[in-house]
């Protein structure tokens, strides 16, 4: 979690997983699921200790259960041995969100990756937690119709860990984040009672109980079957590409796009340094000689689409873009996408380890916000690197660090929290689309009262009163938070007290 | 015991006078099916809204929260009525960022009045619900009332990007922010969308805006069979044009809007044909794509079978858009006692489109439909005399027709019904199976039950 936390990387062993699995309820798993269902050798569990940010906590068995019913089960065993449970899809995440960070069970659902049903006249797809989200798009794209939310990890994240994450991607600025992609879950509920929330059509009667379940980062259930919306494929799909020599102005060109109400679906913005970064790995076809470049895409009917595209070029022209260049063909343009949706992992070449941060600013605040991240780095030692969704004011500034060296470890975790509450200062928020987990959970006071901490743990504890599920994550759990904390939180609150 | 004027003498240590009515005629125009409060409080700002909330609770006061008061229809009575707690003096715009499309807006403000403020800066909030001349912020999101552009830019849901709201405890919170992405703890302002006021009092909401559309325009075609407008709807929910609008309904609904229009002295009510099936499409962009949606409807219009078809000129899209966007305003004074049925399908099948006439040939009860192109609709049963015989033959057709409708993945609440309608059913339909977490959600918003009990879904 690096930022304001209590905890980590360099090396020290998770205060939080102490204690040593209960080999009964291993047995008894083993017998549940069938051995090669269940994980408990430390070389096996090491595996399962990372995911995608710089957290690190060790489950003390992992279990791939096959159906709604095993999880069910699962829950009600683990309960019955106290241990708390997480849930796992591909690991991508960038909170810490699947991390056990109580320890216990984990459950990974990489098995259960089917998709149950598609329903292309209506545009629904019926998918088990486990599938992978492009995998989504690939079974439905013959039909003219796509699944929207598109992190960077489309190509191995789950869509159980998107729902859960509310995860986001490059154009959520048009079609919204995962939230707004559900209709319908089936949820096991901490007790291990299976429950369905939502409908096929969307609407229900009775609260947004979807709307409450995505994005609570396995807090208050497990899914175990989503129902999802398709979205139809644009009639033209354009995407540009505008190349700055000078960062402030492409900046003031996301934020004049945005106050002219012209509405791309992509906005994206790339930082001349990672330019070349990203070259080196990708060869995209970026150029290497600039301050930034801005991806951006329109789409829609023809006619929309090439006035958008039009009125984009104006602004970039106006705000000095060096050169504007529109993708010919669909290979070009899937470059560029490859070269944006792998700089994460081409940033990864340069040092032993990155952090790549997830905050939000109002758009118009874009260029300050650019120039205090810069000061920031400077000030810590960092070169710090710029690859985000502009067009949303999501920052994802990454930081270049080697974990071996506790004072970078320490440094880059203070340029980090540095940068988050430059973004509440400006007015934005802490996450955008990686979600709180145990990165930024003591950071959530920067936001949020004594009241709304107070509504949110009665909702968490309506739900997962003894904190079995995911303890750990989004709520402050430091010294000095008593009154935040969430239910009984069986280990974590004794370790951290 | 309380006494009115014992509260209000209370009440107005808290509020002053100006913020509490207590006369009979002021407690007469909060009633709810015959019931009114002893009190009604106006609060000024949300730190009055936490007194108030505070202050009920101490005196064990049920509150009914309102705005304009247009939709304290919806929902069944409630159990008790003892505070009506008036949001509509909360009515500024603390923030308004039209270079960041972003809005915070007081719950009582008007959607009038704020579309008026987006529109000078070029904007508005894509919610084009019934009385929107009336009708405040707040009351729109807390009733989870549909928009006639859900089509293009969906629901509140989609629109919503934070609200500050008072919980059941009195306690000012809040969800969300005011910057368009965010997954910053639990969207706990999402089940404040349609909660008809049984979780919180919603202070402040924050929308994200759009631009205003350079050109609209409107098409109206009319049908002789449910299949062949079933079939015209179908083309074009399938083709890919982004409607902001597409509107089907029956013969009966016809005649309705028809008389509708006509009394309004509106002349576009002559393009609808009262025998009628009729498809109307509204969409938005510019010149080249108003254009291109107008030919593409017409090709499909002479293909479609239709009886006719054409654009309507600037004024009547707009008067026919008002019209349908204020359906469920007028539906129920169409006859003497009305039923509406707010019903949302994952499909709508040509045989679904008859649902009407199957209910004329076996109730002997007229029946009009409007089914929206997001597949939700309103389907009015209409009574034209209420003698005890057709009371009870309607009743028991109402019953039984929300089972049915609330079977095979639908879902269907009445959206209006008389009081004696229901006396006699819920109007929320059979209990559905997430109803237990639907309990623990109220019970975490408002453990001791001040807000609206009885209002909502299963009693709650």
């Amino acid at each position: 979690m690096p930022v304001g936390a209590v905890n980590h990387y360099s090396g020290m062993q998770d205060e939080f997983t102490t204690r040593l699995m209960d080999t009964a309820l291993i047995g008894e798993l083993k017998s549940l699921l069938g051995p090669a269902n269940v994980l408990s050798q430390t070389e096996d569990l090491l595996l399962y200790e990372f995911d995608g940010s710089v957290e690190k906590a060790r489950p003390e068995v992992v279990v791939f259960p096959h159906t709604t019913e095993d999880v069910s089960r699962i829950v009600k065993l683990a309960n019955k041995f106290h241990v708390p449970i997480v849930g796992r899809g591909a690991g991508t995440g960038l909170s810490g969100g699947a991390l056990a960070r109580g320890g216990g069970v984990m459950i990974v659902f990489a098995r259960m990756n089917r998709i149950l049903k598609l329903d292309l006249e209506n545009r629904r797809a019926v998918v088990q937690p486990g599938v992978v989200n492009l995998d989504i798009t690939r079974a439905v794209e013959h039909a003219g119709l796509y699944f929207a939310p598109d992190p960077s990890s489309q190509k191995s994240s789950t869509i159980g860990g998107n729902v859960g994450e509310n995860a986001g991607g490059p154009h959520t600025l048009a079609c919204g984040l995962t939230t707004n992609h559900v209709t319908a879950l089936e949820l096991v509920l901490p007790d291990g009672q299976i429950v369905r929330i939502g409908s096929r059509h969307g609407d229900t009667v009775g609260y947004d109980l979807c709307g409450l379940f995505v994005g609570s980062e396995g807090t208050l259930a497990l899914v175990t079957e989503i129902t999802l919306r398709l979205t139809r494929q644009a009639e033209l799909v354009k995407t540009l590409l505008a190349v700055f020599d000078a960062v402030g102005d492409a900046s003031r060109t996301v934020a004049e796009i945005t106050a002219r109400g012209i509405t791309p679906a992509a906005c994206e913005m790339l930082d001349g340094w990672t330019l070349g970064v990203i070259e080196d790995y990708i060869h995209a076809g970026f150029p290497r000689d600039c301050a930034a470049v801005l991806l951006l895409e329109v789409e829609g009917l023809r006619e929309a689409a090439e006035s958008q595209a039009a009125a984009v070029a104006e602004v970039c022209n106006a705000n000095h873009a060096r050169e504007v260049r529109t993708a010919r063909d669909a290979h070009e343009r899937d470059l560029l996408w490859k070269g944006r949706k792998n700089s994460f992992g081409a940033m990864g070449r340069l040092a032993p380890s990155n952090y790549v941060l997830d905050g939000v600013i109002p758009r118009s605040k874009l260029p300050q916000a650019l120039e205090r991240i810069q000061e920031i780095g400077t000030k810590a030692g960092f070169r710090i690197g710029n690859i985000f969704h502009a067009g949303d004011g999501n920052l994802h500034p990454i930081i270049l660090f080697d974990p071996r060296d506790p004072g970078q470890f320490t440094a880059a975790i203070s340029a980090a929290e540095e940068i988050i509450r430059m973004c509440i200062s400006l007015g934005g928020s802490l996450t955008g689309e990686h979600g709180v987990g145990m990165e930024k959970n003591e950071l959530m006071t920067l936001l949020f009262n004594d009241a709304d901490f107070d509504l949110m743990r009665r909702i968490h504890d309506a739900f997962n009163p003894d904190s079995s599920f995911n303890p750990g994550k989004i709520f402050p759990i430091s010294k000095g938070c008593g009154e935040i904390r969430v239910g009984k939180s069986p280990r974590i609150l004794a370790s951290a007290t | 015991m309380n006494s009115t004027a014992n509260l209000a003498a209370r009440l107005e240590e808290l509020l002053g006078s100006t913020g509490v009515l207590s006369s009979e005629v002021e407690l007469h125009k909060y009633a709810i099916a015959g019931r009114t409060p002893m009190i009604v409080a106006k609060p000024a700002h949300s730190v009055e809204v936490e007194e108030v909330v505070r202050f009920a609770e101490s005196e064990k006061l049920v509150v009914i929260c309102c705005g304009a008061r247009t939709k304290l229809d919806i929902g069944m009575p409630p159990h008790r009525y003892g505070l009506a707690l008036d949001l509509g003096n909360l009515a500024e715009i603390p923030h308004y960022d039209p270079d960041d499309l972003t809005l915070s807006v007081d719950a009582g403000l008007s959607l009038k009045k704020l579309s008026k403020v987006l529109a000078e800066k070029g904007q508005f909030l894509p919610l084009a619900v019934p009385h929107f001349d009336r009708s405040t912020i707040g009351g729109t999101v807390a009733s989870g009332i549909d928009s006639l552009y859900r089509l293009q830019f969906g629901t509140a849901r989609d629109l919503l990007i934070g609200a500050e709201f008072v919980d059941g405890k009195g306690q000012l919170c809040k969800s969300g922010g005011r910057v368009v992405k965010n997954v910053t703890g639990y969207d706990i302002h999402k089940l404040l969308i349609g909660s008809l006021g049984t979780l919180a009092a919603i202070t402040r909401l924050n929308f994200r805006t759009f631009p205003l559309p350079e050109l609209r325009a409107g098409f109206l075609a009319n049908f002789s069979s449910a299949e062949s407008a079933g079939g015209f709807r179908s083309s074009l929910l399938q083709s890919g044009l982004p409607f902001l609008t597409l509107e089907l309904f029956d013969p009966e609904f016809s005649v309705l809007l028809h008389g509708v229009l006509k009394n309004a002295g509106n002349p576009v009510a002559d393009t609808v044909s009262r025998r009628c099936w009729g498809v109307f499409a509204a969409f938005i962009g510019n010149e080249a794509v108003v254009r291109r949606i107008q030919r593409e409807l017409e090709n499909r219009t002479s293909q479609s079978g239709a009886v006719s078809g054409a654009p309507l000129d600037a004024s009547s899209n707009e008067h026919f858009s008002d019209s349908l966007r204020e359906t469920s305003a007028w539906l129920p004074r169409a006859a003497p006692e009305v039923a509406v049925f707010r019903i949302a399908k994952p499909q709508w099948f040509p045989v679904d489109f008859g649902e009407g006439k199957h209910i004329r040939e076996n109730s002997e009860l007229r029946a009009a439909l409007l089914v929206s192109g997001s597949n939700t609709a309103l389907l009015t049963i209409l009574c034209n005399s209420s003698t005890d015989k057709n009371i009870d033959a309607f009743a028991s057709y109402v019953e039984r027709l929300l089972f049915r409708l609330n079977a095979n993945d639908g879902s269907a609440a009445l959206l209006h019904a008389p009081d004696w309608l229901k006396a006699r059913c819920n109007v929320w339909g059979p209990q559905r199976p997430d109803f237990p977490l639907v309990q623990r959600v109220k019970a975490a918003f408002d453990p001791v039950n001040v807000f609206a009990p009885g209002r909502f879904v299963g009693g709650l």
